[in-house]
């Protein structure tokens, strides 16, 4: 990292005042003038990031991009892909060594492949200095074995989505904070036909966040800090049978449910209680401002262990090291976290993604709408996937098999008892840890 | 000596020519050559990853990097996995229920569109509709249809008054099964529908029409002379519908991706979610292998079972 002096301190701050004052591309060539890494003379680069799902923020991201190509000639297609394609399209491009320059993805997908990713330990020093401290599992999904492989570039809470007049209906005055609360509010709502439910399919995003979210929060743990196996617990058994007593509240099919499902039955007013971003509410917002006006959100309850036990998604990105040009991919991942940059993106996506870094200059998106608050608590309250233990290709396996998610399931389905479900997740996780 | 010398004639000098020359002149070399390009591109497309993959399923390799030998480390895992062992069943369920009713419906139609008819082109069209239409969107359409909530089959129903709730179609495990099963066979119908009418059309009238004079039933008719004259036809299209069938993934991916609790993983989805999700290439490759045999086994089944000479010439099985 060069050093700072006067000069681009200065020029610095002269970028910054032109961001400010909205001139995206002065405020890009003041920064490419002083920036830390210099792109590769003819640099071009290709993106593939997942598909957005508030049409501003992409509209927003691309305007960045541009900005970036204009200031430093460093030309960058972008590609999207849906969650789930993401990391096979990753994991082909790591294992032949040909594809997009950069990949900006889901949870701890560079995990698998952390030997193929450019470090980024100078690009995640530089912004801690500007913006830090990192949240920890923001750090958790940017380090494996203690090295910068990925640069975790935002959250997105997915938290409790829920109708205000069927919670009254149910007599709750207010969204319960435990986890016992929790349980006699779905029941309510059950009771008044006006259902929760949430994923218990091979969702990638709200199924296996809310199912950790269950387990943490009853102390169960798939694997310790040192990714000993600890899933067959007495704290399993418990969020088994909780999360059993939750599902017989749940709307019907919510095992066949993918990403989608529950976006769909809540804005047709089938569904009154899920997990999930701020998409559901930023589509009320522009199709129904009726639903969106009876909707709110809240953070997840905590459950026996008596702390926050979140489970968020994360999404890192990376770039390979086959790139022609590394310096142009953390330039513009540098270039993409300036708070100048940063900001009016974040802006853009209504509240769909949060900050990563605790001293990032306040978003307004977060107090423009009461309703959006609890969302930029997301990078702060959540855990990093896999728990306790550190964040690795085997947590991205026990994520990408449903391992938790199954286990869940095939005891709320009546496939297994809960011996049954705990011992099938405790092979799983013994297959995927095996020391091969 | 002398009597020798008659009855063998002399040697016939023969003309000494070059090696090359002889390798220029002769036919078997010539075949080699131009048979080259196409083993080399068998070898390179077809062998190689086939036996690539066998070597990654005895290694632990993952994506990424190269793994070490392992032995049948992998194999030993899987033989003790229940969602293994569930989806060879699934895989097996689907490819005979699938396979045995896309026949059926095929065979019929197939007998059907051979009829003369009114506007027989435009039927034709419409019934190869479903095998125009890409896999994915195909998939994607049956998994509106399915829906746990805006199924138009559960809101028809509902409508009608003969059910209360939704169906729950894809959640429910065995209700799920018939579901993909279901949308294989809408998909797969017509290509045996079509290929067997290509097949019917070669039968020569004269056929029926001396079988008709002889006074022969309808289905002494079908069974006599459509059957035994459509086998060819019949080992071949049920060969390449097994195949497709036992490693179909695209259905079943955009449908459920395997679940409701892996209730629907075949073993093609189960190989692509270990393999390349998890990133266990080892692992995901040792299922792909574990396909090999009973796809030799359906191949044999289907091809040999059905090419005997003996039964194609209407003559009984030895």
């Amino acid at each position: 990292m060069s050093g700072l002096d006067r000069r681009s301190l200065l020029t610095g701050a002269a970028a910054a005042g032109l961001a400010v004052g909205g001139d995206l591309l002065g405020f890009a060539k003041a920064w490419a003038q002083t920036a830390e890494w210099k792109p590769e003379p003819g640099a071009s680069l290709s993106l593939l990031r997942w598909k957005r799902f508030v049409p501003s923020e992409e509209e927003a991201f691309l305007k960045m991009v541009d900005a970036f190509t204009q200031a430093t000639g460093v030309k960058i297609t972008v590609s999207n892909e849906s969650y789930d394609d993401i990391q096979p399209k990753a994991s082909v491009a790591a294992n032949t060594g040909q594809g997009p320059d950069m990949v900006w993805g889901l949870f701890s997908f560079p995990a698998l492949f952390p030997d193929k990713c450019v470090p980024l330990g100078d690009v995640a020093a530089s912004l801690a200095k500007k913006y830090g401290p990192w949240f920890p599992s923001a750090e958790a999904y940017g380090k494996v074995k203690g090295n910068w492989i990925a640069i975790p570039v935002s959250f997105n809470g997915g938290y409790p989505n829920y109708r205000i007049s069927a919670m009254k209906k149910a007599g709750f005055d207010k969204f319960p904070t435990d986890t016992a609360g929790f349980l006699e509010l779905c029941r309510g709502l059950k009771k008044n036909n006006t259902p929760a439910g949430f994923a218990l399919g091979h969702a990638t995003g709200d199924g296996n966040t809310w199912c950790h979210w269950a387990l943490w929060s009853h102390g169960g743990n798939l694997v310790d800090a040192n990714e000993k196996i600890v899933i067959n617990s007495p704290e399993t058994a418990k969020a088994l049978e909780y999360v059993k007593s939750l599902y017989e509240t749940f709307v019907p099919g919510t095992v066949s449910w993918n990403d989608s499902s529950n976006n769909k039955a809540f804005l047709a007013g089938d569904l009154y209680l899920t997990n999930n971003g701020i998409s559901i509410y930023a589509a009320a917002k522009k199709d129904n401002p009726k639903l969106a006006e009876d909707m709110d959100h809240a953070v997840w309850p905590v459950g026996p262990v008596g702390k926050p036990t979140e489970f968020q998604l994360a999404y890192p990105i990376l770039a390979f090291k086959y790139s022609k040009a590394p310096n142009a991919c953390k330039a513009f991942i540098a270039f993409m976290m300036e708070a100048s940059n940063y900001n009016p993106w974040l802006e853009a996506a209504q509240g769909y993604l949060c900050e990563p870094l605790s001293n990032y200059p306040k978003n307004p998106i977060w107090t423009s709408d009461p309703k959006n608050a609890v969302f930029a608590e997301a990078g702060r309250r959540s855990l990093a996937a896999g728990g306790l233990a550190p964040v690795s290709e085997r947590i991205a396996a026990v994520l990408a098999d449903f391992v938790v998610v199954d286990m869940f399931a095939s005891h709320c389905t009546g496939r297994e008892d809960v011996k049954g479900a705990i011992k099938n997740a405790e092979r799983a996780a013994t297959r995927i840890f095996r020391n091969t | 000596m002398a009597h020798t010398a008659l009855t063998q004639p002399a040697p016939v000098a023969v003309p000494t020519r070059s090696a090359w020359a002889r390798l220029r002149a002769s036919r078997g070399w010539a075949g080699f050559w131009f048979m080259l390009p196409t083993a080399l591109i068998l070898g390179l497309f077809l062998a190689y990853p086939l036996l690539k993959g066998i070597w990654l399923s005895f290694t632990n390799a993952r994506i990424g990097r190269d793994g070490v030998f392992i032995g049948l480390e992998n194999y030993a895992w899987l033989w003790d996995d229940d969602v293994f062992w569930l989806s060879v069943f699934n895989t097996c369920l689907y490819t005979v229920v699938a396979s045995v009713v896309k026949f059926a419906v095929g065979l019929y139609l197939a007998l059907l569109l051979n009829k003369n008819m009114p506007f027989k082109a435009i039927v034709r069209s419409i019934v190869l509709i479903p095998f125009v239409v890409p896999t994915v969107l195909s998939a994607i359409a049956f998994w509106w249809i399915f829906d746990s909530q805006f199924s138009i089959i559960s809101w028809s129903l509902r409508h009608l008054g003969v059910i209360d709730g939704n169906i729950d179609f894809l959640g429910e495990p065995a209700m799920a099964r018939a579901c993909v099963i279901f949308a294989n066979i809408w998909r797969g119908v017509p290509f045996i529908a079509i290929t067997l009418l290509a097949g019917l059309q070669t039968v020569s009238p004269s056929l029926y029409e001396a079988a008709t004079l002889d006074g022969a039933s309808n289905w002494q008719i079908f069974s006599r002379i459509t059957l035994p004259l459509l086998t060819p036809i019949i080992a071949v299209v049920m060969t390449f519908s097994v195949l497709f069938t036992f490693t179909d993934f695209q259905l079943i991916w955009a449908m459920t991706r395997g679940g409701p609790v892996n209730a629907t993983h075949l073993m093609a989805t189960l190989s692509y979610q270990r393999g390349i999700l998890s990133g266990t290439l080892g692992e995901g490759a040792a299922i792909a292998t574990a396909m090999v045999p009973f796809l030799l086994a359906a191949i044999g089944i289907s091809w040999f079972g059905l090419q005997r000479r003996a039964w194609q010439a209407g003559e009984s099985d030895r």
